[in-house]
């Protein structure tokens, strides 16, 4: 490891104020950050731990809607989550895997945004809201395309609040040797609309697919979606999959996510 | 330099370190505890498993310096007070659950999580328990049937 030093402090300002400094950068759960750093993707001079702030980590329901701190690990939110929001809880049981899930935390992927990461998919597909240190940020403002948020320098995030759906289903494509979803779609039906949320698909990262959306809302069956078109999205195309494969694995898996939530 | 108090295998450990060591450098290069091992040290090969609070994590991806009174367990630590094999090791040996052994402590202190929380697995549960630990010599049916064996779930006719 090259030289950088590692602060842990113990109160959400003390981060703050150490983060102001130059070159010194925020370490979450560290599964995705300290390979990058191994790999010398990145160099900050000082790394800046959130593990001991306890105000950032735990699972709670506020007012009907689930509250899930940004230091709460995949497996918290795997166990904790799931009398409230099942489908959440098997999304955060299939990232990576055990150890990784031990130590990985929500708002450390929320706010990397990898374009193939699970849960922008369930953030954005419930509408929910993200609340950093500044302000409260909506989904549909909150990501804006491959590894970018709306996060403004030294901001943070300090939690995230779902509506719980009526019904909801995750359907994820394994890429079996990262374990990152190749493509992952997650269903969310409320009273009033339902939400469809892409990962691992496009090159912008998360999107909905808005179109599908439509006719669910109208006809919530497995049937409508296979009768769309694919989405017209700018899709990834790489050694894992070509972009025609990402747009039929986008239908085929919202039909499939549609099809779980029938049964 | 930081001053780091954790408990190791039991045993309380203080050490002045850079808080930017990785926990398995730290086991290995200070302590010397070589039993667990670096693999691909990019987390994907799970061969540097350890526990931390009791939680399987990946020692190749984590710094000392967060982990000041923590508790953490290691592969030396598995083995019965008498020093013979605890059960699931003794599983790994009756059932060739190893061929050159390189990945074995991680599957170990991964699987010894996992029987824990769960004392009788699936096939199924095992194998979706082990996608962090990677054996290159592949030899996961051997592996799964140890899990198995441990947990008091294989007859004694498909032993062997």
């Amino acid at each position: 490891m090259y030289a950088f030093d590692l602060i842990s402090p113990k109160s959400l300002d003390k981060a703050l104020e150490a983060l102001a400094e130059e070159e010194a950068q925020v370490l979450a759960g560290g599964q995705t950050l300290i390979p990058t750093l191994k790999a010398r993707l990145a160099a900050p001079a000082t790394l800046v731990s959130l593990r001991a702030i306890p105000e950032l980590r735990g699972v709670s329901m506020q007012e009907g809607r689930l509250c899930i701190g940004a230091m709460t690990t995949h497996a918290t939110v795997a166990d904790e989550a799931r009398s409230h929001f099942p489908a959440l809880a098997d999304l955060a049981a299939n990232i990576g895997d055990p150890a990784v899930r031990n130590r990985g935390t929500i708002g450390g992927s929320l706010a990397n945004n990898d374009p193939s990461a699970c849960y922008p998919s369930a953030v954005l597909a419930t509408g929910a809201t993200v609340i950093t240190t500044q302000r409260s940020i909506q989904a549909d403002d909150f990501f804006l395309g491959m590894f970018a948020t709306d996060l403004e320098e030294g901001e943070l995030i300090r939690a995230v609040e779902f509506p719980i759906p009526i019904a909801a289903h995750y359907e994820k494509f394994w890429q079996p040797a990262s374990r990152f979803a190749l493509t992952g779609v997650f269903v969310a039906r409320f009273d009033d609309a339902v939400r469809v949320a892409v990962t691992g698909a496009s090159e912008e990262g998360v999107f909905r697919w808005t179109a599908a959306e439509r006719v669910l809302s109208k006809q919530f069956t497995a049937a409508a979606v296979n009768e769309l078109g694919r989405p017209d999205v700018d899709m990834i195309s790489d050694l894992h999959g070509s972009a025609a494969y990402r747009a039929s694995l986008t239908q085929v898996l919202t039909a499939r996510a549609v099809a779980r939530l029938q049964e | 330099m930081q001053t780091i108090t954790m408990t190791v295998n039991g045993r309380g450990v203080t050490a002045t370190v850079e808080g930017r060591t990785l926990l398995v450098e730290y086991l290995r290069e200070h302590l010397h505890l070589t039993g667990t091992h670096v693999g691909c040290d990019t987390s994907q090969c799970g061969a540097c498993t350890v526990h931390v609070d009791g939680l399987s994590v990946k020692s190749c991806t984590i710094f000392v310096g967060e982990l000041d009174g923590a508790e953490v367990r290691t592969i030396e630590d598995i083995e019965n007070a008498d020093g013979s094999l605890s059960p699931l090791q003794k599983a790994f040996q009756d059932h060739h659950g190893l061929q050159c052994g390189y990945c074995t402590p991680g599957m170990i202190m991964s699987l010894s999580a996992l029987l824990r929380d769960n004392p009788k697995p699936t096939e199924a549960q095992i194998r979706h328990h082990l996608e962090g630990n990677i054996c290159r010599c592949t030899g996961y049916a051997n592996i799964v049937k140890a899990a198995l064996a441990a947990s008091g779930q294989l007859d004694r006719a498909d032993a062997g």
